[in-house]
């Protein structure tokens, strides 16, 4: 009745678990009492659920990831404690099996739900109104991937308390994940959860290249896009062509698993290697997919804070555009030690070490852009100057990776971990700070504390250093990674910095937390009425804070690069012109997503636990539910132009007032 | 300014960029790129097959498998579903009803056709002990070649779906510009068969 689903699933005998997820479910059960005795339920519905809103559904994608941001930090701080403390033949506090699944689960967790589900997020959010339009292409089914997101992110953490996580690394390489070496439901539910949030993705991609390749205001030529919405094209275009190998990777693995077919396993022909090919021909473009959304955030950071038009704003699309073809090039060089042969080594070494050129320019047309700006130093100028001091070095450190000898010598060690820190955290991480720094007046109408936000830079800057420069040291000694103990004394003093680093790290999030809390209850000292809090260069700075549903009551005319600083230096500010208002269709919100997510959970869930009525069950809920939609009587609701003269008015009276 | 017209619209001139299009070009186009992703995964099944297309762990290889006679009764019934599908959009795109029927019937109908006899097919391997857990040459074909039916499947599911729309909604615009997605997706069916037909069987046989 329910396949291999029983009490043993629960980890009656193992504390931590139980006692970690013990507290979350509590605390889910709390939050969720709190909106029903609030009676938040039919608002959420009816205004977040079941929006279609991209700025929702934005700003859902980076509440998603920000809470998953805390989740994987909880896996990382017990992994440097635990290293930490687990040293001279000590084992610390954490089990191997249980370690095992904490470093699988903060990598899965880490690129899948916080780096790119922000990124998508930020994306949602920013790239219409950038574009002067009024919603995505497919605004439905913009909802249905943020939930299928939601979905993975659901099952995902659904393994900490029921049944456990996978034990293989986050990439979950053959042999080891395939069933005879991976017996549990670890696996299964790693497989799952990213097969659902994979389609989620894929959609949203092909969701924002539709939107930016066609449509865009009138005069919005490719040539005078906001370079945020060309990495976000080359960032989407990447997911459409990188995300479907992931799918057919891991569906691989799944007929293996469940099946008994020989893809990857040691028996009857199958290829282990082949998986390690198949999953960097996704991974090696997902690093891009994540990182040029981040380079754009920096580049309109930069150009806005310096008062300055972007320097060099062709060579920076262009190099965008070639990291995208080159990010398909490059996948080899993860797995150098395989033995494909110095030829072929040295062709991928040499196409890596390439990449860093196009790279290069962008950080110097950064770096031109601040020359001679009149630089205001706000917390998203930190984020960006920290990042570009700091992915340098980063970058350098991977250079050094990219020659194979020195590969042979350094792989699997720590220094690759500090190296893809050193990429991904100020690449990234960095880049969503400054981006939900910098946006967020846009989207709530009243700006994040500066004060704390500056504390928590810091700590956050030094806290990295400290965690991750005693690993190259560690990697150059020899350490390997994914060590549940070690027992080396000249290695102990590194580890223990590097957890005090994890420590600082914490006391950042920490300040982010309490400068989220106390912005919103000085939301009226922080409001800011214009809408342009930054003196804005581009479109999504002309309409209100937040903006109303509709985004522009009169599409915006482009006739330039930084088509809202031109309008200010013309003095033609669009609001203050009497528009002719035309009728809009506003697309009508839908539950589809919502519902078709939580069958996609359903299906998920029970094909891990090999319940087979409960699969069909889910399947057929989320056709039923497709069903419904494809039968629905109207798409959109028509807003008459005097309302939309009615709404402008009232919001010219508030700004006024 | 406005000289030029744009999808009926008045637009700037100087060659800017009008405005986005008519909702049946962003439909289209958005689907054209989902089915560029859908060739990309099976490239990855592609890929797979060509690596592990000789290991048949002293199992049979494709020479032995392989029916030629029986891949060209599919391909001619996957051939004819497809003409009769571009007919089927003909129609929907006059709003003829009958013809709409008559040629959805026949899509539907080889669609039928070719999938039975690929059943046909697995069944029989799977009954002479090449199953997909036979070898890893077995896995990567019946993977592909079961992906493509998959899409089949899916694509027949949709039709009826699509018939009954037209039936109980008549030819408004969101049911044309749904069917006009369907056929897209039908006519790329052929193009990985071509590519399947070539890779699997025809260079399969020869092995």
């Amino acid at each position: 009745m329910l396949g291999k689903l029983d009490w043993s699933a629960i980890p009656f005998d193992e504390p931590i678990p139980l006692i970690v997820s013990g507290v979350l479910v509590l605390v889910i059960l709390a939050v969720l009492g709190w909106v029903t005795v609030k009676g938040y339920w039919p608002y959420l519905w009816r205004d977040w659920i079941t929006s279609v809103d991209h700025k929702r559904i934005g700003v859902m994608y980076c509440a998603l990831a920000l809470l998953m941001l805390i989740r994987g930090f909880s896996d990382a701080i017990m992994m440097r404690s635990q290293q930490s403390i687990a040293t001279d033949g000590a084992m610390g506090y954490l089990p191997p099996e249980h370690y095992d699944q904490i470093f699988s689960a903060h990598g899965t967790i880490m690129i899948f739900f916080v780096a790119m589900t922000f990124m998508v997020g930020l994306m949602n959010f920013v790239v219409p109104l950038q574009l002067g339009i009024r919603d995505v292409a497919f605004p439905t089914l913009n909802s249905v991937s943020l939930w299928l997101t939601a979905s993975g992110v659901l099952l995902t953490n659904m393994s900490l308390v029921v049944g456990e996580f996978a034990r293989t690394g986050w990439l979950a390489y053959p042999p080891l994940s395939e069933l005879k070496f991976s017996p549990g439901v670890g696996v299964d539910y790693y497989l799952w959860s990213l097969q659902i949030s994979g389609v989620g993705t894929l959609l949203a991609g092909v969701n924002m290249v539709t939107t930016i390749l066609k449509m865009r205001a009138p005069g919005m030529n490719l040539m005078r896009m906001p370079v945020f919405c060309w990495t976000a094209l080359a960032s989407s275009l990447l997911i459409v062509a990188a995300f479907p190998v992931l799918t057919a990777t891991l569906a691989m693995l799944l007929l293996d698993r469940y099946l008994g077919f020989h893809f990857f396993t040691n028996e009857a022909g199958g290829n282990p290697m082949m998986y390690i090919n198949l999953i960097w021909v996704w991974g090696h473009p997902e690093v891009y997919i994540l990182v040029l959304p981040a380079f754009g955030v920096y580049s309109e950071v930069i150009a806005t804070f310096s008062g300055k038009a972007l320097f060099g704003y062709r060579s920076m699309v262009t190099a965008t555009m070639a990291i995208c073809i080159l990010s398909f090039l490059v996948w080899l060089h993860h797995f150098f030690t395989m033995g494909a042969g110095a030829d072929v080594n040295a062709v991928f070494g040499v196409a890596t070490m390439i990449i860093a050129v196009p790279t290069g320019v962008k950080v110097f047309n950064w770096l031109f852009t601040l020359y001679g700006g009149r630089v205001r130093f706000t917390v998203p100028v930190l984020w960006a100057i920290a990042f570009m001091v700091t992915f340098v070095i980063g970058g350098m450190t991977g250079v050094l990776l990219a020659v194979p000898p020195a590969d042979f010598q350094l792989h699997n060690s720590v220094f690759l971990i500090a190296h893809f820190h050193n990429m991904v955290i100020p690449g990234v991480l960095f880049g969503a700070f400054a981006g939900y720094t910098y946006w967020f007046p846009k989207a709530f109408g009243f700006s994040l504390d500066e004060r704390l936000g500056k504390i928590a830079f810091w700590c956050w800057f030094v806290g990295f250093y400290v965690t991750f420069m005693p690993l190259y040291a560690l990697g150059l000694m020899g350490m390997t990674r994914r060590l549940q103990h070690t027992d080396n004394a000249q290695w102990d003093p590194w580890l223990h910095v590097s957890g005090i680093g994890a420590v600082l790290i914490m006391i950042g999030i920490g300040f982010q937390v309490a400068q989220l809390v106390v912005s919103i209850r000085n939301r009226a000292r922080l409001r800011d009425a214009t809408g342009d809090p930054w003196a804005g260069r581009t479109l999504e700075w002309s309409t209100l804070s937040p903006p109303p549903f509709y985004n522009y009551a009169v599409m915006p005319n482009v006739e330039g690069l930084d088509a809202f600083w031109r309008e200010k230096r013309q003095g033609l500010d669009p609001r203050r012109q009497p528009p002719e208002y035309e009728a809009i269709e506003i697309p009508r919100n839908s539950p589809t997503g919502f519902v078709t997510a939580f069958f996609a959970v359903v299906t998920g869930f029970a094909l891990i636990w090999h319940i087979w009525w409960m699969v069909i069950l889910g399947l057929v809920g989320a056709f039923a539910t497709f069903m419904v939609f494809a039968w629905r009587k109207r798409d959109e609701d028509e807003l008459p132009a005097d309302e939309i003269a009615r709404m402008e008015r009232e919001h010219a009276g508030s700004v006024a007032a | 300014m406005t000289d030029m017209t744009y999808e009926g619209e008045a637009v700037p001139s100087r060659g800017d960029y009008p405005g986005p299009p008519s909702k049946r070009i962003i439909v289209s186009y958005g689907f054209w790129i989902f089915l560029l992703s859908d060739f990309i995964m099976f490239s990855a099944f592609f890929a797979t097959y060509a690596v592990l297309a000789g290991e048949t762990a002293g199992g049979p290889s494709g020479k032995q498998l392989f029916d030629l006679t029986t891949v060209a009764a599919e391909t001619a019934a996957l051939l004819a579903s497809s003409f009769a599908c571009g007919m089927a959009a003909l129609a929907v795109m006059t709003a003829q009803a009958w013809k709409t029927y008559a040629a959805s019937a026949t899509t539907f109908l080889f669609g039928v056709v070719f999938l039975g006899l690929e059943i046909g097919e697995f069944a029989r391997m799977v009954g002479e002990g090449a199953g997909p857990d036979r070898s890893a040459f077995l896995s990567a074909f019946f993977s592909l070649v079961g992906l493509h039916g998959l899409h089949v499947t899916a694509g027949l599911l949709w039709l009826i779906v699509m018939v009954g729309q037209i039936a109980t909604r008549g030819y408004i615009p969101t049911t044309i510009r749904r069917f006009l997605c369907f056929a897209l997706f039908w006519h790329a069916l052929d193009i990985i068969w071509v590519a399947l037909f070539t890779v699997v069987y025809l260079i399969g046989s020869g092995l």
